[in-house]
Formats: structure tokens, sequence, C-alpha cells
């Protein structure tokens, strides 16, 4: 049962990728990309890990890919389905980087394979995530989040609108 | 529990139903409440012509609703235009699976919990719904193609994204306090002592949050009829129209059980079944938005923002740090 669902949900989520990068449309491309990011969380589920489905959905689908819609409807892109395909020399590089991934996915697939394809690991408590990350990790988490506040600073920097007596 | 599986199937189906059947009913009558309570604040008489004191209306409302033209704009992205109301109702009615509407009920030896999922991540699955009801919203007013909508399809997703941040922040302390994310074991802290007594700020915060998600006045700026016509459902007509409509009302009813669950210990409460008591505080919530509705004007754009972030998300994380100080303290 658990693996009919797993399989149908994988399916779902790698057709809705390829779906999103073959869109022209951009807000087409990000409903794709958000089906996908839902059948992902709902495989995290699968594995027992409800907290990385719940941030899964939280962060990507609904924090992120909100944003993304957010900019692509404030901006007037008026028709990019009938604009030209890219030329070979924009995508080769794309390729051959897709397909080194591809090769080393494959790899890793076949190198495996003697291991079971669907093994739910023991559900692992909220309060042992937290204890694990903030306490053996905890410098490191702290720095990430001084990371994220340097970025909304500079952010905040480059988008202060010079004062109005000095800007024209 | 040496139970059969097909009872407790038949049980859960049952519950299914008639969790679904309720909640429909009672969306369609409160808009029915609504119209009668805001003609009343506005001394009017409201609808009081099919059936009983007007007690028929909801049902003249949905036969009209159903034989109207459902009509597509010929400019309008088809295929969206038709999803962006199920997008919005969907979601919200989703909530509902995580919230516990009663005490654990037991029917021919079967032990029944009122409510249909008990995750432990029952809190983040509803803010996960909320951040993914954005969509409705924004699609629906962006595949009208018209200006009105589009418009209001912008202003619903900052607004909704706004407010969600002071909302989630809102509900740290509650989890602080229960030291869960589970719903149930939430009303189970409150057994004693709802948290609104430790927590009055986190629950006036919570509750401005969820006014504006559900896009009432005074938070009403994606659908402002002075301005934007009816914002992102401008161009929908008959039952989709509908679906946007009581998917409004069925947030209602669903985050009115979630303040309930959050801050008023749930179903619990002294003499009444508990029952009676979740269904009170939803409907005191409801009629808590109904009432401002009658009473306060919009806001404007600017101080939406404002609001919203300058001074809910500044005091939200400022009462998580009081509170973490104070668990620190009295621990």
């Amino acid at each position: 049962m658990e693996q009919t669902i797993f399989y149908i949900l994988a399916a779902v989520a790698v057709i809705a990728t390829i779906l999103a990068i073959g869109e022209k449309h951009p807000v087409h491309a990000i409903l794709y990309l958000v089906t996908s990011l839902f059948s992902m969380a709902v495989i995290f589920y699968l594995l027992a890990a409800p907290l990385v489905a719940a941030f899964e959905v939280i962060l990507y689908a609904g924090a992120i890919m909100v944003l993304f819609l957010f900019v692509i409807m404030m901006l007037d892109l008026g028709h990019p389905e009938q604009g030209l395909s890219p030329h070979w020399r924009e995508w080769l590089p794309a390729l051959l980087l897709s397909a080194v991934s591809i090769a080393s996915l494959a790899a890793v697939i076949v190198s495996r394979h003697a291991a079971s394809p669907f093994s739910a690991p023991p559900g692992l408590a909220i309060r042992e995530v937290a204890r694990r990350l903030f306490q053996e990790h905890g410098l490191a988490v702290e720095l990430i989040s001084l990371q994220l506040l340097f970025a909304l600073v500079g952010a905040l920097y480059l988008g202060k609108q010079p004062k109005k007596g000095n800007s024209k | 529990m040496t139970a059969s599986p097909v009872v407790d199937i038949a049980l859960f189906a049952a519950k299914l139903g008639m969790v679904f059947f309720v909640i429909l009913t009672l969306a369609a009558y409160l808009v029915f409440a609504e119209r009668r309570l805001l003609a009343r604040i506005q001394d009017r008489r409201g609808p009081n012509r099919v059936g009983p004191a007007g007690l028929l209306q909801p049902l003249a409302d949905l036969i009209k609703l159903l034989t109207k033209e459902d009509f597509i704009p010929a400019a309008a992205d088809r295929w969206l235009f038709l999803l962006a109301p199920a997008m919005a109702a969907v979601p919200a009615i989703l909530t509902f699976a995580v919230i516990p509407f009663g005490a654990p009920v037991t029917i021919a030896g079967h032990e029944v919990p009122l409510l249909i999922v008990d995750l432990n991540v029952g809190l983040l699955f509803f803010l996960a719904l909320s951040s993914i009801a954005v969509y409705g919203v924004a699609i629906g007013g962006w595949a009208s193609n018209s200006k009105y909508s589009l418009l209001g399809g912008i202003r619903g997703l900052a607004q909704l994204i706004s407010y969600e941040l002071s909302m989630g922040l809102s509900l740290v302390p509650v989890v602080m306090l229960a030291r869960s994310f589970s719903l149930t074991a939430i009303v189970d802290a409150q057994r004693a002592i709802p948290f609104i007594v430790y927590q009055p700020l986190a629950f006036i915060i919570f509750l401005i949050s969820i006014t504006a998600e559900c896009k009432r006045i005074p938070f009403d700026i994606p659908e402002a009829e002075g301005e934007l016509v009816a914002g992102f459902h401008t161009e929908y007509s008959g039952m989709r129209f509908g679906l946007f409509f009581v998917g409004e009302y069925i947030n209602i009813i669903v985050l009115g059980g979630l303040a309930a669950t959050f801050f008023l210990g749930g179903w619990h409460g002294p003499f009444l079944p508990p029952l009676v008591w979740f269904t009170l505080k939803t409907l005191a919530f409801a009629f808590f938005f109904i009432w401002t509705r009658g009473t306060l004007p919009r806001l404007r754009y600017d101080q939406l923002m404002h609001l919203g972030w300058k001074v809910l998300t500044p005091l939200a994380l400022l009462n998580i740090l009081v509170t973490g100080w104070w668990l620190a303290l009295t621990s």
C-alpha cells in the first residue's frame, strides 16, 4: 500500500518537475513546481518524517514559491509563451551539468541496489530533532541565521531610496 | 483494543461524512446569520421571506448559484481560472482534520476520538495549509486577466504572507506552554486553565491575524468593493463564485475552532458536554467576526502592512522572548 502510494507520488513529482522546466509561462511553471514540492512533502511523511514534510510545504511551497509568484505577478511579462526558444549554446551547459548529476544518481542507485527501496525508519520525534539541531549543531545554526541577517541588511541597503534632497 | 477493523473503518467514514456535512451546513447558515446580524446592526430586517424567519434562505441561494451561468472570460487563463476556487476552498476544509472537537466517545465498545487525525505536527499542518491557501486568491486574481482581479490577487497575496508570519509567531508561546505540536496535547494541557490566561497578548495577535487571514473587514482590501469591484473574484459567477464564498466561511469556522483550541481550552468546559462547548466557542468567534464587520471601517493598504510588520510581528517576537524567560525562571 505505502509502496504504491510512494511510486505514484514519485511519478507525480518527476513529471511535474519536468513540466515545470519545460513550461514557458512562469506562472504555470510555478504551479507545476508547487505540485512537485507537495508530492515530495507527502513522500517525506511516508518516510516517517512529518516535521520535514510540514517544513517542505510551509517554506518551499508556501513561502518561497509564493514570493516568486508575487514578483511574477508584479512584472508585466506580456506573452512569454510566444518568445523564442533559447539557443543551443545557452542550454548545452545545463544539459552537461544535469547529465553529470543524473549519472551520479544512477551510480548511487546501482551501487546500493541491495538495500530495499522503501524501508520506513522509526519516526523521529520533534523533540529529538530540536535537541540535535540546537545542542549539537547550535553554533552552526546561529552562524546560518546571522548570515541570513546579513543578507537582509544588505537587501535593505540596496533597496533604500536616496534621500529626497540629493536624489536629483 | 480488540476491535474488528471493519467497524473501525465504518465509524471513521461516518465521522468523516458527519464532519463534512456539519461544516458545509454551518458555513451556509453562517452566511445567513451574517446577513441577519448585519441587518440588525444596520437597523434593517435582512432576509426573512424564504421559510420560517428566512431559515431556508441558504437553500434558495444554493439553487440560485447552481443554476446561474458559469461564465469564463475570453482572455482568462482557462484551466487556472477553473481551478482557483477549489484551491481556495480545499485547504480551509482540510485544516479541520487536525482539530479535536470533543472528548473521545465510546460507541458500541469502540473508542472513537472526536477528531479526524491526531498528527504530532498538527499545528504545523495548519500553518502549511494556510500558506497553501494563498494560491487560490493569487491564481484566481491572475487567471481572470482583469485589472481589478489582478490588483485584488496581489493585495491578497501580500496580506496573507504578512499576517501568516504574525499568526505563526503568536502560536509559538502556545507550543512552549503545551510542549507539543499536537492539537490533542495542546487541548489536554489546558484542562485546568486555558492559555488565554497566560497569553492574552498572543491571543490578541492571533485574533487580529486570523481576521486578516480570512480577509474580513477591517482587512478586506483584497476584495474592497469601493475600489476593486470585488477584487480577486470579480470575474467569477455561479457556483465558482459560490465556492470562493463558501470557502471564506469555512475558513471562519475553522479558524474560530483553532482559536478556541489554542487559547480557550478547546472542548474543555464545565457542565455542558464537550461537543457543545467546542461549538459554542467556535461560534463565538464567528459572531465576533460578523460584529467587527458591522462596526469597523476598512484599513488602508499601507496601514495594513504597517500593522502587520511593524506592530504585530515585533510584539509576537517579544512575547516569545518573555515567555521563554518566564518558563526558564519558573521551571
